[in-house]
């Protein structure tokens, strides 16, 4: 059970995002620029959040943003970003978010598959930190491969 | 048993939370099947469950339910969840 593989451009370490909006869609460009989706996923993983609220922040100071599979996604995959100003996403816990993955899969059982790899790198609480703080995109992928491990 | 994990998508937050739930029912020794489902489907899918384990933002939307709603706070705590867990269950 391992991750899609992460592309130099589905990384984007020290990203400015002015607001909770701007982070995800830049989770969501950095799918778009690794051949994952079309830019409609970004359009709906900002709709789940407009529709539903912050609950993507599922764990303090990371966002897991996805929407469902489907038209919009053409492989696999998954983007990390680390914010070089902690963002609000008005969460009661969980803010402010350093870090927002990107989501997406073709089928509901890969998403799942890709989401256990997730869960085996971040159980581990001091890895959010670490991926915030990841000085290269060796280093994030150094921290999300513990998964394969696990 | 049966426990259903609910989100917006049924397959982001509450896979996180399937995932992490059957690997603490392994670690208490219980046997549970976990399923994640989307908001739109609550009413269907935990017609039969015994525990819904989701986030603050989806209470209201669950609404009335003869189960357990276990609300999580840290997805990635697998304390946390075992803790909530086992007062629901035992």
């Amino acid at each position: 059970m391992s991750l899609p593989p992460l592309a130099d451009r589905a990384i984007v370490l020290r990203a400015r995002a002015a607001d909770w909006r701007e982070a995800v869609r830049i989770a969501g460009d950095a799918l778009v620029d690794s051949g994952c989706t079309t830019h409609e996923y970004t359009e709906a993983m900002l709709r789940m959040v407009d529709d539903h609220g912050p609950y993507i922040v599922i764990a303090p100071g990371l966002a897991l943003a996805h929407a469902r599979p489907g038209a919009d996604v053409r492989t696999d995959g998954l983007s990390v970003v680390t914010l070089a100003q902690p963002v609000e996403f008005g969460h009661a816990h969980n803010d402010p978010v350093r870090v927002v993955i990107g989501l997406a899969g073709v089928a509901p059982d890969v998403h799942l598959a890709a989401v256990a790899a997730l869960a085996n790198a971040f159980n581990d609480s001091a890895a959010i930190t670490a991926v915030a703080e990841a000085p290269t995109r060796e280093a994030v992928r150094a921290i999300l491969e513990r998964s394969d491990h696990a | 048993m049966k426990i259903v994990a609910i989100c917006g998508a049924g397959i982001g937050s509450s896979g996180i939370l399937k995932v992490n739930a059957e690997r603490v029912l392994q670690r208490l020794g219980l046997s549970a099947t976990v399923v994640a489902a989307d908001i739109g489907s609550v009413a269907r899918v935990a017609a039969d469950a015994q525990v819904i384990l989701t986030s603050a933002e989806f209470v209201d939307a669950i609404g009335a339910t003869r189960a357990d709603v276990v609300v999580i706070e840290n997805h990635f705590d697998t304390d946390e969840l075992s803790r909530k867990l086992e007062a629901a269950i035992g």
